[in-house]
């Protein structure tokens, strides 16, 4: 009998835990990166700010979420009111009518959001997606060695140059050049789209067949491959944003091109033996300047749909808006402000005191433009991605070969030439043509 | 089949299993003939053989078979030799015995990724990992291991971790050794490959069975190393199955052409317990 009580009321307590979602309580799907984590710690403020709601977070590392997130709104699961996606997802989704139009009051200021920003994250003029952070390329060099191989770097060089100042600064245990080389849509392939941008190339053509047998492509990999053989560290074809973070805090990199937001922990003198000797420059360019730095942006999204509308744009209101970044300014410190959003961000001089990178991410972020990344017409958005769902299986696909053609393994010609077999038949299957 | 109580009541579990395998299986074969993208889901369909067609036409699905098969067949081979080597070692007792024991099995216990990255920023990276570090005091080339031994790093890192799973499986077994006929046989004059070939091989034949039957298992499918350290190696060098099958549909939520590469995946794996089951019930017959 007393088994049998103890039964009735574990089962009783299970169904009322597993109950519903109360009324009131959000549930944001997110990514396990700092600024988030600082969010969450923030929440109270929301919270005590918005009586009778609660917030349930759910972090994830960014490969899970993208995937639980885009399972959940293509089915319909209706588990999350507030999704954390990126700039690849947002066009796309809004395109789909999976999310709802964020409609701010006039205090939000969302003329204030920065243009590249917004426009990355809207369809047809719609916002879809609020941007939470953002970022660009640009390149982060030694000024030090730079300037004892009597060299200089103009703001916006050239990849001869480059290949100049990356030869000067090889020898004695350092590298010239560190640059990406793991394979991945959102790793080598996203530095090294920018890269073939500058060189005048394209993905798709306007009538999306894949353009990857083009002059241009074997222009950019032949000379990417070129300067990371002679003047970058052995093992490249492996290395991604924390491995080439690593070296350059060691001293062993002379130059890398990555996100902006890696300037925040090479000036750091805490993690970084360099802190004080590292300049910045706009990204390379060879025949054009477009597309020649990326545009990435985390952006809190409201699936339509969502039983809790209201909550969740007001919650998404909160989390960008300029008090927010005065909020985490003032309560945990202005070099870990979430950057890359707001033009008002960078005209407070609190911001500009604590980080040295400011003004010059700022103009790598303004300079890009996904809807206009290359030098000839193209049916896509995006500057280092297509913002198509093949994207993601073929872009990881080439990053393989390319990847293959780093180390040695076969030729570019033959890279290049796999990946226009790849990418023709993802897109045939696709239906493109 | 005769009816009595006792299988009636053993009826609902077995309809259980039965269900748990059925369902997944029948809805797979069905996804495997649809045309289903997620991200497009008003394009479904009856779509006949295309999305079998479209992933085995892939480039790399047979450099893919070929990897599984080594990755599987190399750290079994690995595993089950050194696990064996150490358990005899370890069979007479000596002091610390027990710690040793402890720290052999631990590496069984890290999680996947966290072992592959181990090996690959701490070992295997060629400008400060320890392999570089080594190679640098006696002077010999610095390898790179990801770039030009993807597989076989792949496969140094999953025998570190299985070794000890075999390892523990022959420890166990070799306790259960009849002590008595080992001494008579070195009464009879026994050398120590005598006593191995003779005695301790045939005893362990079962736990050999069972380690290289659950490791096959696993290692078919196996999936964090590759996507953590090599993102499926230059080229196809470290491709396997599970890995195209991600990369190819998973990546772009198509579950069609997903559910067409597990049905092949079934296919490969089924072969590969046939045989295994042949020789191994051979064994256990003995």
């Amino acid at each position: 009998m007393k088994n049998l009580k103890i039964l009735a009321g574990s089962v009783m307590l299970a169904v009322a835990s597993s109950a519903a979602v109360q009324a009131g309580e959000l549930t944001i799907a997110t990514v396990n990166n700092g600024h988030m984590i600082t969010m969450q710690g923030l929440t109270s403020h929301f919270e005590a700010a918005n009586p009778g709601v609660t917030v349930n977070w759910v972090t994830l590392e960014e490969g899970t979420l993208r995937q639980r997130v885009t399972t959940d709104i293509a089915t319909k699961g209706g588990q999350f009111d507030v999704m954390t996606i990126g700039m690849y997802e947002a066009p796309m989704w809004g395109a789909k009518g999976w999310l709802n139009e964020l409609d701010f009051d006039a205090s939000y200021d969302v003329d204030d959001l920065l243009p590249a920003m917004r426009g990355g994250l809207s369809h047809d003029g719609k916002l879809y997606a609020a941007p939470f952070y953002g970022e660009s390329s640009m390149i982060m060099y030694r000024k030090d060695l730079l300037d004892a191989a009597g060299m200089s770097m103009p703001d916006n060089p050239t990849w001869g140059h480059v290949q100049d100042a990356a030869a000067a600064m090889t020898g004695d245990g350092v590298y010239g050049i560190c640059l990406r080389g793991k394979p991945g849509w959102g790793d080598n392939m996203a530095f090294l789209t920018t890269m073939a941008n500058s060189f005048g190339a394209k993905w798709f053509d306007e009538d999306w067949r894949p353009a990857l047998d083009s002059a241009a492509w074997n222009h950019a990999v032949t000379f990417y491959v070129d300067l990371l053989t002679k003047y970058g560290p052995p093992g490249s074809s492996g290395n991604s944003f924390n491995e080439i973070l690593a070296l350059i805090n060691e001293g062993k990199c002379g130059m890398w091109i990555d996100a902006t937001i890696a300037a925040s922990f090479v000036s750091d003198p805490s993690q970084s033996k360099v802190a004080n000797v590292i300049a910045y420059a706009q990204s390379p360019v060879a025949v054009t300047s477009r597309g020649a730095n990326w545009l990435w942006a985390w952006a809190l999204a409201v699936p339509a749909g969502t039983a809790q509308a209201d909550d969740a744009e007001k919650f998404v209101q909160w989390a960008t808006s300029k008090d927010y970044i005065n909020l985490v300014g003032n309560e945990i410190g202005w070099g870990n402000v979430p950057t890359g959003t707001r033009s008002s961000t960078y005209d407070n001089y609190n911001f500009l005191a604590a980080a040295n990178f400011a003004e010059a991410e700022m103009k790598a972020i303004l300079s890009a433009n996904p809807s206009n990344s290359t030098q000839d017409p193209t049916p896509y958005q995006g500057v280092q991605f297509a913002a198509i769902p093949e994207f993601q299986a073929i872009g990881a696909a080439v990053g393989q070969q390319m990847s293959a053609a780093l180390a040695g393994k076969i030729s570019v010609e033959e890279a290049l030439a796999n990946s226009q077999n790849i990418a023709d038949r993802e897109m045939k299957k696709a239906g493109y043509y | 089949m005769k009816f009595s109580f006792a299988k009636l009541l053993q009826a609902p579990s077995i309809i259980l299993l039965l269900l748990w395998m059925i369902v997944p299986l029948s809805m797979t074969l069905y996804f495997s003939f649809m045309r289903y993208n997620l991200l497009y889901p008003e394009r479904t369909g009856f779509d006949g053989l295309l999305n079998y067609n479209f992933f085995l036409t892939d480039p790399a699905l047979y450099d893919s078979i070929v990897n599984s098969l080594t990755l599987v067949g190399s750290i079994i081979v690995i595993s089950v030799v050194f696990g064996l080597s150490i358990a005899l070692l370890l069979q007479n007792a000596f002091r610390g015995r027990g710690i040793v024991r402890v720290m052999l099995i631990s590496p069984f216990f890290i999680m996947p990724t966290v072992n592959a990255l181990l090996w690959k920023n701490m070992f295997m990276n060629p400008v400060y990992g320890l392999f570089a570090f080594i190679s640098g005091i006696f002077g010999w080339p610095v390898i790179d291991w990801m770039a030009d031994f993807p597989l076989l790093s792949i496969i140094i890192m999953l025998s570190w971790q299985w070794t000890p799973f075999a390892l523990l499986i022959f420890m166990t077994s070799l306790q259960s050794m009849d002590k008595e006929q080992v001494e008579a046989a070195e009464i009879e004059g026994a050398g120590f490959w005598s006593k191995f070939y003779y005695l301790t091989l045939p005893h362990l034949s079962r736990a050999i069975a069972v380690v290289v039957m659950i490791q096959a298992i696993f290692h078919l499918s196996i999936f964090a190393e590759i996507f953590v350290t090599t993102g499926g190696g230059p080229g196809y060098m470290s491709t396997n199955t599970t890995f195209l099958i991600f990369s190819q549909a998973l990546l772009q939520f198509d579950v069609g052409v997903a559910s067409a590469g597990g049905v092949f995946a079934i296919v490969v794996a089924n072969i590969i317990a046939f045989f295994l089951i042949k020789t191994v019930a051979k064994g256990m017959a003995k």
